[in-house]
């Protein structure tokens, strides 16, 4: 295993991520589909470094806001900045890492394929100029999530959790400003939700990338979150967990009686369950 | 069966122009199959291949009754198919329905179509089979550009198209328009299958375009490295099955189909013991999860 490898940029970030500037800023952010308003007067600001948690029973328009970050959906109304720009499609200043799929046992990838496919996948042409600084950087990426031992098997024959430290240094390769994470941690165990978190974690601490990281179950990122945003229903609320995972403050969003217990260290949430909460985590091609 | 090594006319038949014709094309349709064939794998579209292969054939034989070039109504009967399966077939719940009604519809046109051709009964055979006479030069031409033209198109979006293959939703996360390559990689193998009609003939050309594929992502999972291998396989398969044909003066599908298959056969062995063998490594070296690697200066 190697040791002593950190998360810090491979490489010396071009333009100086400003620490005054905010990783992604919304203003005044609607977006309905047709007559359905998922949110509305949206106003976020994410610092560089901050690990933002969204959360939200399922069509609260979470999955959405990615979409609107990565680009691939306008907003209705308001303005958006990622990385102070406007979102465009292939920006390499951010990441996404998507809930973990087992991947067909038989598809003909190496994990170290899938890491490289997350710096320049996206790009035409076949990418011979610049072959030896990507191997680099796809090295460097697999070994700071420790990967490395399994980096020319086959992904199908991963594990849920190998390949989901795969997903990070997919996510991670290319040196994301932002870092957009849809259901991480779902279908892995314990361990590997820890070990994913943890190097999610410090990534963000050594280069101050920010972290918004969608997920219908809080519990096993509450150390790391600074603020969460919480959507239900067009209504939302920002801040950090203690003023936000209160019962007043999520009777309030969902409109009902709803008991916030901590139990040590853990936030039980009881009576939300309405008739829209069953957890089915959306993909980001439907819509 | 004793014609079959029969070197000596083999070798007198090789002298042939047509011959050298053929193996000229049979090279050029191993190139382009070799090189697709590992992401039709990836994709899943043998079926569509295969539907593709059979308006190939019936735009081949429309082709043969109004006297044009028999490869260029297999080109025009591909593309078309490679349109209405990319229109038609969008939903991934229809894809394999759709494919299934055009595949029976454009065999049971081609075939109307050939019971009134009146010509040479073999013209009509080869169509389906392969036949090694059909090449003349203007088609070998014809096939040539052909050939280039999807391997340009390919160069330009083989990254973005490996990456929408095996990791469609990171790869629309990063921007790439998986909706839009979809249909034009169908139109690619549209082409190819185009190319091979003339040479394996419509029903075998998936011994090109999918078995040197599969033979070779049995061995391994290198992305590049299949592209390679499948190349290989594919004209080992071609070139090898219209050799062996010569003499005995059989289709040479035959040939070709049973080459492939064999090595399809040796790389399932191989990819199985390899298997077995890296299993049993890890189940050794990895008990459990594995830790987090250290902070450094923690």
């Amino acid at each position: 295993m190697t040791a002593d490898q950190s998360i810090a940029p491979a490489s010396p970030r071009p333009a100086e991520p400003s620490t005054d500037r905010d990783a992604v800023r919304l203003r005044g952010a609607r977006l309905s589909y047709g007559r359905r308003l998922l949110w509305d007067g949206l106003d976020l600001d994410v610092r560089p470094g901050e690990f933002l948690a969204v959360l939200g029973p399922n069509g609260s328009g979470k999955t959405s806001l990615l979409r609107v970050l990565l680009g691939l959906q306008g907003l209705s109304g308001g303005t958006v900045e990622v990385a102070g720009g406007t979102p465009g499609r292939g920006d390499r200043r951010i990441g996404y890492i998507p809930q973990q799929r087992s991947m067909d046992t038989s598809v003909t990838l190496r994990g170290r394929d899938l890491v490289g496919l997350g710096l320049d996948g996206h790009r035409w042409g076949v990418g011979l100029r610049g072959i030896r600084d990507r191997r680099r950087r796809v090295t460097e990426a697999l070994a700071a999530v420790g990967a490395t031992d399994y980096a020319d098997q086959p992904v199908g024959l991963l594990s849920g959790g190998e390949q989901q430290r795969l997903r990070v240094a997919q996510a991670l390769v290319g040196d994301p400003e932002v870092l957009l994470c849809d259901e991480p941690l779902l279908s892995l165990d314990l361990a590997h939700q820890r070990v994913v978190s943890e190097l999610i974690d410090r990534r963000r601490r050594a280069a101050n990338t920010a972290v918004l990281f969608v997920t219908h179950e809080i519990n096993p990122v509450l150390p790391l979150v600074d603020r969460v945003l919480y959507l239900v229903d067009g209504r939302f609320r920002v801040g950090p967990p203690a003023e936000v995972m209160t019962s007043e403050t999520l009777s309030e969003l969902y409109g009902t009686t709803v008991e916030v217990v901590r139990v040590r260290d853990q936030i039980l949430v009881v009576g939300a369950q309405g008739p829209h909460c069953v957890e089915q985590p959306h993909h980001l091609g439907e819509h | 069966m004793d014609k079959l090594f029969d070197f000596g006319l083999t070798g007198s038949l090789l002298g042939l122009d047509f011959v050298q014709h053929a193996l000229l094309a049979a090279a050029v349709l191993g190139l382009v199959a070799g090189l697709l064939g590992p992401l039709v794998v990836t994709r899943k579209m043998s079926f569509a291949v295969h539907g593709t292969a059979e308006l190939a054939f019936t735009g081949a034989a429309a082709a043969l009754l109004f006297g044009f070039s028999i490869g260029t109504g297999a080109l025009a009967g591909a593309v078309v198919a490679a349109l209405l399966l990319g229109l038609l077939g969008l939903r991934d719940s229809e894809r394999d329905s759709v494919i299934g009604v055009l595949l029976a519809f454009g065999l049971g046109v081609g075939v109307l179509l050939l019971s009134f051709y009146k010509g040479r009964a073999g013209n009509k055979f080869g169509l389906l089979v392969g036949q090694i006479v059909g090449v003349d030069s203007a088609s070998l031409q014809l096939l040539s550009w052909c050939a280039v033209g999807v391997l340009a198109v390919l160069a330009v979006i083989y990254r973005p198209l490996l990456f929408a293959s095996v990791d469609a939703e990171v790869a629309t996360a990063r921007g790439v328009p998986v909706r839009l390559l979809s249909p034009l990689f169908a139109v690619l193998v549209g082409v190819a299958t185009a190319l091979g009609v003339q040479t394996v003939g419509s029903l075998l050309v998936l011994s090109l375009m999918v078995t040197p594929a599969a033979a070779a992502c049995r061995v391994t999972a290198n992305p590049v490295l299949a592209t390679v291998l499948a190349v290989v396989f594919a004209e080992t398969a071609v070139l090898g099955g219209i050799v062996l044909s010569l003499a005995p003066g059989l289709p040479i599908s035959g040939f070709v189909t049973v080459i492939s298959f064999v090595i399809y056969l040796a790389c399932r062995v191989i990819g199985a013991a390899r298997a077995r063998r890296s299993r049993d490594r890890r189940a050794v070296s990895a008990p459990g999860v594995s830790p987090v690697p250290a902070r450094s200066g923690r």
